[in-house]
């Protein structure tokens, strides 16, 4: 599940927050891996962190939640290409990047997660 | 409140030291007490602005261990940290506990030391600071920049060389300052042809990982009156936070930290952005000197890469931008940067830049954290 948040005032976040943009606290859960999205921008990086594939394309995207806009950032599946207003779904990957190749505490986060192929 | 002064500043060279930060510190600390003709005991606050010494070399305490080495005890004593802007919030504690009255001299010190450490681990230290959804994809704060270069080319028509040059104005910049990491001048076909970092953003589009450190004395200006007939005031500075979710912004062109952060020092120096003189900007990433240049108001918004074409921002032109070299050439010691780039505006303003010299009463400086996560934006005027 690629969760969001919903608010009182509607709008919604990925990731969410204990409190929204609006300044309440979060009322509903939108699965976002239910929805198609707009490529925003891309990069593809070059110079990766241990732990993480290289090449590492990665896409700001926008879903649109009846009507709601939300945004997310995630890798664009190997392999694929993507360009500024392309829309994709996402993808799920077991394992984004190696738990403990980094500097971060591998039991303090998840690695699984989605990335994004064209439609 | 009194008008706040600083009366001395120091910088170490930048660039692969092997000294590790307690020295860089010293060596920085030291230097600025000479310079200010400050006495240690003197000293009522010790700031030291420093991102990531636990992490870098496993060095922690660094405050305390500065204090003693400076042997500038009992005085209150803080390590600040705020990532790559560490240094401009060592700037805004700095000035409040001289403006509240709560301290009459106050010495700021920032250093890092990270070039000890290969660029995939410095890269991921520095990455630390993103989200787990943002960590967990690899993202990086290089990547975060291509991510925005390619938006604002498109967004706004502007041509992939206008980055490219504002690389070759700051390395052209850096070849007279002595402090400077790089001092050599690199053309623009050098800049295009570079290796590709994080598409469309090349090797020489971003800043090289370093080592260094730099301080600064702050007093209220009667007592800076007691030690120097020259100093230079500061008479604004604001601090503001963006999202940590970079993703989330509406505008991934617009660094509301800088916004925000801008019109607080303006509003309390009851400046506007026509009447800085010359400027300092956190160039960590060229398309940052863009986004920075439109959000504190000096060009219209998508206009910040004409000016660079127009050679605006060169020392010659109206509006110096980076006359140190940025850190694109200086280098970018994280806790020290945004100290450095104070120490830039203070020579520029007493008028002991050597060949760096512009024409200038009043400078500015924007130091970013994160990707524009926090932000300091300090004002200074010649006394």
């Amino acid at each position: 599940m690629m969760e969001a948040y919903r608010y009182p005032d509607g709008s919604i976040t990925y990731p969410g927050h204990p409190i929204g943009p609006g300044g309440e606290e979060p009322v509903d859960t939108v699965d976002l891996s239910e929805y198609t999205a707009e490529v925003i921008t891309w990069t593809t990086s070059m110079a990766a962190p241990p732990g993480v594939r290289e090449p590492n394309t990665l896409a700001i995207v926008e879903f649109d939640v009846d009507g709601e806009p939300v945004r997310a950032i995630g890798g664009v599946v190997t392999g694929d290409e993507v360009e500024i207003g392309d829309e994709v779904r996402p993808v799920y990957v077991e394992e984004l990047r190696e738990p403990g190749a980094g500097i971060r505490e591998p039991e303090s986060q998840e690695w699984d997660g989605y990335r994004f192929e064209p439609v | 409140m009194e008008n706040v002064a600083i009366i001395g500043a120091s910088m170490t060279q930048f660039g692969q030291r092997d000294e590790w930060v307690l020295d860089l510190l010293s060596e920085a600390g030291t230097a600025c007490l000479d310079d200010a003709g400050v006495t240690p005991d003197a000293v009522d606050h010790l700031y030291v602005s420093n991102m990531a010494s636990g992490e870098f070399e496993g060095q922690t305490g660094i405050m305390n261990a500065v204090a003693h080495d400076l042997a500038a005890m009992p005085a209150y004593t803080a390590r600040i940290d705020q990532t790559s802007s560490s240094g401009g919030a060592g700037v805004k504690h700095a000035w409040q506990s001289v403006a509240s009255g709560a301290s009459d001299m106050t010495l700021l010190v920032g250093a890092e030391k990270m070039t000890h450490r290969t660029t995939a681990e410095a890269t991921d230290v520095i990455a630390s600071i993103t989200h787990p959804v943002e960590y967990k994809h690899g993202v990086t704060l290089p990547s975060f920049a291509g991510l925005t270069a390619r938006l604002y080319l498109d967004t706004y028509d502007a041509p992939r060389e206008s980055l490219g040059k504002v690389a070759v104005k700051n390395h052209r910049h850096g070849v007279d300052n002595p402090h400077a990491q790089f001092q050599k001048e690199v053309d623009l076909e050098t800049v295009l042809n570079s290796p590709i970092v994080a598409d469309p953003l090349r090797l020489y589009d971003f800043c090289p990982i370093t080592d260094g450190s730099a301080a600064l004395m702050f007093c209220p200006e009667s007592v800076a009156k007691e030690y120097t007939d020259d100093y230079v005031l500061v008479p604004g500075v604001g601090g503001a936070t963006d999202t940590h979710v970079v993703h989330e912004r509406a505008d991934p062109t617009t660094m509301r930290g800088v916004v925000e952060s801008s019109r607080i020092a303006y509003d309390m120096a009851d400046m506007r952005p026509d009447d800085i003189d010359v400027a300092e900007l956190h160039d960590m990433f060229t398309i940052l000197e863009f986004l920075q240049s439109e959000d504190l108001g000096f060009f219209e918004k998508g206009e910040g890469w004409k000016a660079v074409e127009e050679g605006r921002t060169e020392r010659g032109g109206d509006l110096p931008i980076n006359p140190s070299g940025g850190l694109k050439s200086k280098g970018h010691p994280l806790g020290a940067s945004g100290v450095a780039q104070v120490y830039e505006i203070y020579k520029q303003l007493m008028d002991e830049a050597g060949k760096r010299q512009v024409d200038a009463d009043t400078g500015l400086a924007c130091n970013v954290g994160g990707f524009g996560n926090c932000v300091i934006t300090t004002l200074m005027e010649a006394n």
